[in-house]
C-alpha cells in the first residue's frame, strides 16, 4: 500500500530545518504520524510539514527548494 | 534625475511609481516572474523581469537589479523597504555603477546596521540608550550597578538568546537570589555562565521619530509615531501624535533623533526608534535608514510626502522645508491589512482575491496594490493594504478608521481585518494606554495563544 503526504500550505519546501542542518528525512528512512518532514516556508513565516500516516519514504516528488502549490504532493510513502 | 528605478513591489513599488509619475520623472519597474501582473509594472513607464518568484532569485538579486537600471538608462533606484533597502552593499553597487540610490550613504548604513556600533555613536551624541552593562559577572557589581540605574533590572545570559536565561528582579535581594540562579541556569544551557544586567521597561511604548537630511547637511524631524500595537514584533496599527507623549518629552525626544542623524550625517529619509518607558523617560532602540511602512501616519499630519522628499533629496536638491515648517495638524492612524487568518493563528492566507472596495471618504486613504482578481502570491511579505486616516483628533481618528475598516471588503482571502477592528473596539486603545505587550496580552488572554 501506498500513500502520498501533501503540502496544505504553498510556498518554498526545503528538506532540512536550516542550511547546515541534516535533512529531516532520507528516502528509505522510517517515518511515523507526526513526523517533520519538511518545511514550506510562506510569506515570509515557516510551517513544519508532517506525514500523516506511518511508513517508509520511498521517493520524494518535488526537490528542495521547490516552490509548490497548495495541496501538492511532497512525499510517496510505503506504508508500513 | 530623469528616470528611477524601483527595485520593490507591493504598495510601496506603485506608490513610488506614482510619485514619479506626479513629477514627470520616468519610472522602471522590476518584478519576478510571480508579479508579472503586478500594479507596480502596469503604472511604471517600463518594466522588467529580473527573476523567478523566490526574492533570492529577483528582488534580493542586486547584480540583477543593477543591470535592469544600467540596460534600461535609469540614472537612480529606489529600493522601498524590506528587500535590499538597508543593504550596504546594494546601496554601493548601485553607487559603483553609476547610479543614485535614494537612501543614505552606504557607511551610514553599515553604522545604523551594527547594534553595538549603533549604541555607541547614540551615547557619543548624548542620546540616551537603555541602561546597562556588557560583562557584569560578579553579584556585587549587578548591584551596585542595579543602585545606580534603577530597579527593576533584567538579568540576561550574555550567551543567551530566544528570551531563554533571562529574569527580572524588583530589588537587591531579589537581584541577589535571580543572580544565582541564572547564572546556574546560563551554565547549564549554555555552557556559560556569565550575566549582564540591563534595565527592565515595564509598560513600555515604541515610538520612533521621523528624520529627513539633504546632501547640504540640513537634518529636520517630523515628529513621532507611535507603535506599539505589535504582534511578534511585526506593527499592527500605528498614529500620530503617540497618546502617550507631553510636549516636552515630545520635544526631548524629537531634538534626539536629529542629533542621532546630524552625527552619522543622515541623507534621506530615516526613523530613529526609542522605547518609552512609564515615567517618560525614553531610549534608542535601532535607526531604519529606509522610508517606513508606516510613513502615511507621518505625512497625514504633516502634509509632507515623504517619498517626494526622498527623491528631491537624491537629486541632490535641499529640503522643501526648515524645521519651523513642520506642523502637526489633527491625528493620524494606520491600520495595516494582512493576508492572514486571525482564527487561525495568524495563518499566511494567499490567493485569489475575489472581491476588493476599498472604503472612501474624507480623511481616508488607502495604499494598496491589491484588486480583485488579484492573486496574492505565497512568496512576499502579507501586507497587502494599509489603511490610514485623518481627522481633527485623535477621538474622532478612531472613529473614523473603525468605521472605514468595517466598511473595507475583502473576499477570497482571509485578512488580518477583523483582528484590528477588535483592537480598535479595546479600551485601551480607544484611550492610547496600551503598550508594547498589549497585543500579546489580549491574545493570550482570549485564549489563541500565537501558534
Amino acid at each position: 500500500m501506498s500513500s502520498v503526504i501533501k503540502t496544505p500550505l504553498p510556498g518554498t519546501f526545503y528538506r532540512r530545518s536550516s542550511p547546515d542542518a541534516a535533512p529531516y528525512v532520507e528516502e528509505g528512512d522510517s517515518v511515523k504520524t507526526g513526523d517533520v518532514v519538511g518545511l514550506i516556508e510562506i510569506m515570509k513565516t515557516f510551517h513544519e510539514i508532517r506525514s500523516d500516516a506511518d511508513g517508509v519514504v520511498a521517493r520524494f516528488l518535488v526537490d528542495n527548494e521547490e516552490l509548490v502549490d497548495a495541496g501538492q504532493d511532497i512525499i510517496a510513502l510505503e506504508l508500513g | 534625475m530623469e528616470k528611477v528605478l524601483v527595485a520593490n513591489r507591493g504598495e510601496i513599488a506603485l506608490r513610488v511609481v506614482r510619485v514619479c509619475n506626479e513629477l514627470d520623472v520616468r519610472s522602471v519597474a522590476v518584478y519576478s516572474s510571480a508579479d508579472e501582473d503586478a500594479l507596480h509594472v502596469e503604472e511604471a513607464g517600463e518594466s522588467i523581469c529580473i527573476g523567478p518568484p523566490r526574492a533570492l532569485d529577483s528582488y534580493l538579486n542586486i547584480d540583477a537589479i543593477v543591470q535592469a537600471a544600467l540596460h534600461s538608462g535609469a540614472d537612480a533606484v529606489h529600493p522601498g523597504y524590506g528587500f535590499l533597502a538597508e543593504s550596504a552593499a546594494f546601496a554601493h553597487a548601485c553607487r559603483e555603477a553609476g547610479l543614485t540610490f535614494v537612501g543614505p550613504s552606504a557607511d551610514a548604513i553599515d553604522a545604523m546596521g551594527n547594534k553595538a556600533a549603533a549604541r555607541q555613536l547614540a551615547e557619543r551624541a548624548d542620546v540616551p540608550t537603555i541602561p546597562g552593562s556588557d560583562g557584569v559577572t560578579s553579584v556585587a557589581a549587578a548591584i551596585e550597578l542595579a543602585d545606580r540605574i534603577g530597579y527593576p533590572v533584567l538579568v540576561k545570559a550574555a550567551a543567551g538568546g530566544g528570551g531563554r536565561g533571562i529574569r527580572s528582579a524588583r530589588d537587591a535581594d531579589e537581584l541577589r537570589a535571580v543572580f544565582e540562579q541564572a547564572a546556574r541556569e546560563a551554565g547549564a544551557a549554555f555552557g556559560d555562565d556569565s550575566l549582564y544586567v540591563e534595565k527592565l521597561l515595564d509598560h513600555a511604548r515604541h515610538v520612533e521619530v521621523q528624520v529627513l537630511g539633504d546632501s547640504r547637511g540640513n537634518i529636520i524631524h517630523l515628529f513621532e509615531r507611535e507603535c506599539s500595537l505589535q504582534r511578534r514584533r511585526q506593527k499592527l496599527i500605528e498614529e500620530s501624535p503617540s497618546p502617550a507623549l507631553d510636549a516636552e518629552t515630545r520635544a526631548a525626544m524629537a531634538a534626539a533623533a536629529a542629533r542621532l542623524a546630524r552625527a552619522v550625517g543622515y541623507e534621506s529619509a530615516g526613523t530613529v526608534e526609542f522605547l518609552l518607558d512609564g515615567s517618560g523617560a525614553f531610549y534608542f532602540i535601532e535607526m531604519n535608514t529606509r522610508i517606513q511602512v508606516e510613513h502615511p501616519v507621518t505625512e497625514m499630519v504633516t502634509g509632507v510626502d515623504l517619498i517626494k522628499e526622498q527623491l528631491r533629496i537624491a537629486d541632490g536638491r535641499t529640503l522643501s522645508l526648515r524645521q519651523d515648517d513642520v506642523v502637526v495638524r489633527g491625528a493620524a492612524i494606520e491600520v495595516r491589512v494582512n493576508a492572514e487568518d486571525p482564527a487561525q493563528g495568524f495563518m499566511p492566507s494567499p490567493g485569489e482575491i475575489t472581491a476588493f472596495v476599498p472604503p472612501q471618504g474624507p480623511g481616508v486613504r488607502v495604499d494598496t496594490a491589491a484588486y480583485a482578481g488579484y492573486r496574492v502570491p505565497p512568496y512576499y511579505d502579507s501586507l497587502i493594504a494599509k489603511l490610514i486616516v485623518w481627522a481633527e483628533t485623535r477621538t474622532e481618528a478612531v472613529e473614523r478608521i473603525e468605521g472605514a475598516l468595517a466598511a473595507f471588503d475583502v473576499e477570497g482571502i482571509a485578512t488580518t481585518i477583523p483582528f484590528s477592528l477588535e483592537l480598535l473596539a479595546d479600551d485601551a486603545v480607544r484611550a492610547g494606554t496600551y503598550d508594547v505587550a498589549f497585543v500579546e496580552r489580549r491574545l493570550a488572554e482570549s485564549g489563541r495563544i500565537r501558534i
